[in-house]
């Protein structure tokens, strides 16, 4: 069995099934930009006691799950997600779907994802991708992030979809559940309720630790890496970063040019002009971060190492949330008629 | 960063797929472009590879030494803690802390090593000696 099902390359996996699910139910204005945009999706956090594969626990984004959930609540669609204890109660619920004409996401872990190159398959396990049919022993399967679809064996699959750990995904699926029209007014609507949620995420969150000022928190704790963890490890520190930053899903930039391009594409449900500045704030805020990503390898490949340099990286960071902030302030005084 | 700056570095994306990015075209509008791989994040990638390769030699030698049993060398291997081992055998944190001296390792039940085994998808003979034969 096969159902109709047109695979849409994304930069991020949860925003790439959120665009290609709502496409299956016929809302077809949807954009990666838009879905990351209206689920408030561009976050910072900086965790100083979590550590993870050793390094510091760094997010660019916001919490897996929330995109799909926000972005579909917001236009009024219903969702159904479901988790299992049991593997065969999972695969026949997917099956059921699949029957039924109905294409699903599931999260799945990354570790034993076959397509995957080594390189990348480390535990995590917030990975999202969309079954949309079976033949024979294998499942078709659209992964966002891949130029094509791609298939997995029955038991390759139970194995991505039941992996263990940190926010082990147990069989989970989801989709939306009933076809709903959206008008250009739910849009509107959802591209104000999605900025407002991202302006109080990156600007009010009390604390040192998240958003605008995590960055620059994390910017002023870089210029003590050195000291306090020696070379090596604050290189190794450096790498984390920039890998959470750059990685396959980021969109280059940690998201940022992602939120620049949701802006410019709501300029044209709101013809505010003020977006396309800010707009351009994400884009030189999203440069800014590839030059500190730079900088990052000049020290963990050991071609810098002096305490001048670590200076100028921790000052990078400073700066950033510097634009950032004025950026997400802009968007607050924003006058929306919706 | 404009569409005509996407860097196209060889990297371990190359057997897999490329990856797409958010640029500006020459009037600052934004559009997507793909990428093969920037030397940047390929360079993040290997420090944390190296990282642990050196973590699996460290290990190897430890449980030579007889100060470890092979658990700590096949949780270097699998890239795994005690948390995630927990939570593929079933055992206790505390549990595999135990096993992993080898006089509790060496007394081990064969239904106890068989679910070790699985969770690193290795044979028994293979967790008891260490020489895995992976392609």
């Amino acid at each position: 069995m096969k159902v109709e099902f047109e695979h849409l390359q994304a930069a991020h996996c949860e925003n790439g099934v959120t665009t290609n699910l709502l496409r299956t139910i016929g809302v077809r204005q949807m954009t990666e930009p838009m879905v990351f945009g209206m689920g408030s999706g561009l976050f910072y956090i900086y965790i100083p006691l979590m550590k993870i594969n050793g390094g510091p626990a760094i997010a660019f984004r916001t919490q897996p799950g929330l995109i799909f959930k926000r972005t579909c609540k917001a236009l009024g669609i219903p969702v159904v997600r479901k988790k299992f204890s049991s593997k065969q109660e999972a695969e026949k619920f997917l099956v059921e779907c699949l029957n039924a004409g109905r294409p699903v996401g599931c999260q799945v872990g990354v570790y034993y994802l076959s397509y995957f190159p080594k390189e990348y398959r480390f535990h995590f396990n917030a990975h999202n991708l969309i079954v949309y049919g079976r033949e024979e022993d294998r499942y078709l399967v659209s992964d966002p992030v891949m130029e094509t679809v791609t298939s997995l064996s029955a038991y390759e699959l139970e194995r991505v979809r039941f992996a263990k750990g940190a926010l082990a995904p147990r069989g989970q699926v989801y989709y939306p559940s009933a076809a709903r029209e959206v008008t250009d007014d739910q849009i509107r609507k959802a591209i104000v309720s999605g900025v407002k949620r991202n302006v109080r995420d990156m600007l009010y969150i009390p604390g040192n630790f998240a958003g605008v000022s995590g960055i620059a928190y994390t910017g002023r704790k870089i210029k003590k890496w050195r000291d306090k963890l020696g070379l090596q490890k604050a290189g190794l520190y450096l790498a984390q970063l920039v890998r959470m930053q750059e990685e396959i899903g980021t969109g280059g930039g940690g998201f940022r040019y992602i939120y620049g391009a949701f802006l410019q594409q709501a300029h044209a449900f709101h013809p505010n002009d003020a977006l396309l500045d800010i707009s351009a704030k994400f884009t030189q805020a999203g440069d800014r971060w590839r030059q500190a990503a730079v900088q990052a390898a000049g020290i963990y490949k050991g071609r810098l190492s002096s305490q001048a340099d670590f200076d100028t990286m921790g000052d990078y960071l400073i700066e950033i949330a510097a634009i950032e902030r004025e950026a997400f302030r802009a968007l607050s005084n924003i006058k929306w008629h919706a | 960063m404009e569409k005509e700056r996407i860097p196209q570095d060889p990297s371990a994306l190359d057997k897999f797929t490329r990856e797409v990015c958010y640029v500006t075209d020459a009037d600052g509008k934004y559009t997507t472009g793909l990428s093969r791989g920037w030397e940047v994040k390929a360079g993040a990638l290997d420090v944390a590879w190296k990282d642990i390769e050196q973590k699996i030699a460290v290990a190897r030698e430890r449980v030579a030494k007889g100060e470890a049993s092979p658990l700590l060398f096949f949780m270097e291997l699998r890239l795994m803690d005690t948390g995630i081992l927990a939570a593929y055998t079933g055992f206790w944190q505390w549990q595999i802390k135990r096993h992993m001296k080898p006089a509790v390792f060496n007394k081990l039940s064969e239904k106890k090593l068989q679910r070790y085994a699985e969770a690193f998808n290795i044979s028994i003979r293979e967790l008891q000696t260490m020489e895995v034969h992976e392609g």
